[in-house]
């Protein structure tokens, strides 16, 4: 069992990451990594 | 009787490390136009998040901090607005807690761009100065405050919450994407104000910081770090100590990056999995193993007969 955990985390992690995927989160990701983020460069 | 000629000391295996780091560094940011452009890259691929604390507005990134892409859903996650969008980041977290099961908190010793920074700032002889436990313990409550309750819970006038580990802390940020976007945005540089020479101060501290002490931001203050940690224990991938040939000499304390004894916890929350000291016991005591196969150090490694 203690072998398998690993094994079943990355399923699920998958799992979540791929259903955000499906949701289009990937969009909003873009959107903001493509404009300056006035807050990361301390002007925000 | 005449003395007989000291044999050299053994050499230690080269550390190949740096030179990966190296080439993440740059892999990760490898969009190098932009920097003549004077606009940050925007091509499609930059919503994959990068297995790193990367700024995204550093002009040649190639992809998304998870961190600060974190922050991003958290911050407009609000249920009482109804042009908001009712997103959980959920993409994000498969992906980083993907990573963590997979290999702990491995990517911050060979591929995060601002680890290696800290690495070559250390190179620089000077006294150094150890980091007490207790401090480290503080990047929890930076993942914990700064990226998952202030953003969640704090709103500005419109209604939105903000990226607050971003905008008060992160180094990383300032170094990658504040003081190059001054440099070559200059529409930008009106807009400068006490914020900008706030952060630009911390990462001043911070760097010196990293002359005297070994990685301390990524061992007191990162995030990205203390969240896959806590993935350390039960990742694929896994350090060993074999207690029968460990002689407790220490060595592997003394090369490690983060100043943990392995031989106390082999897989602890600290440990960045740069395999320093696989390479730097004698005994071949240090191994770790992925996917059901079990390494230790290249030099010690018995040959099998042909």
């Amino acid at each position: 069992m203690k072998r398998r955990r690993p094994w079943v985390l990355l399923g699920i992690s998958l799992a979540v990451m791929i259903a955000g995927l499906l949701l289009g989160e990937y969009r909003t990701v873009l959107e903001k990594a493509v404009t300056v983020c006035l807050d990361c460069i301390g002007i925000g | 009787m005449a003395p007989s000629p000291k044999a050299p000391p053994p050499r230690k295996p080269r550390d190949k490390r740096p030179w990966y780091q190296a080439a993440f560094a740059l892999g990760l940011n490898a969009w190098i136009p932009s920097w003549f452009k004077g606009e940050i890259f925007q091509g499609g691929i930059k919503g994959v998040c990068v297995p790193a604390l990367n700024c995204y507005s550093c002009p040649s990134a190639m992809g998304a901090c998870p961190i600060g892409a974190m922050q991003t859903f958290f911050g407009g996650l609000r249920f009482n607005l109804s042009i908001a969008e009712k997103k959980f980041g959920l993409y994000v977290a498969g992906f980083m807690a993907a990573v963590g099961s997979a290999v702990g908190r491995m990517p911050c010793g060979w591929v995060c761009p601002f680890g290696f920074i800290q690495e070559l700032f250390y190179k620089i002889r000077t006294p150094k100065l150890r980091i007490p436990r207790l401090m480290t313990y503080f990047r929890y409550v930076v993942l914990a405050v700064m990226v998952v309750a202030l953003p969640l819970l704090i709103v500005d006038e419109f209604g939105y919450g903000q990226t607050w580990f971003c905008k008060w802390i992160c180094p990383a940020g300032t170094l990658e994407a504040g003081i190059p976007l001054m440099l070559i945005k200059a529409d930008l540089r009106p807009l400068l104000g006490l914020m900008y020479y706030w952060k630009l101060g911390l990462l001043a501290l911070f760097a010196g910081w990293f002359v005297f002490s070994q990685r301390p931001f990524c061992r007191t203050v990162c995030p990205l770090g203390a969240f896959w940690g806590l993935f350390n224990r039960g990742s694929l991938f896994r350090m060993a100590v074999d207690d029968e040939k460990c002689t407790l000499c220490n060595q592997c304390h003394k090369d490690c990056p983060v100043e943990i004894k392995i031989y106390e916890k082999a897989n602890s929350a600290d440990c960045v999995r740069c395999l320093r000291c696989v390479s730097s016991c004698k005994f071949g005591a240090i191994s770790y193993e992925f996917l059901g196969k079990r390494e230790v150090s290249p030099d010690l490694r018995v040959k099998k007969p042909a």
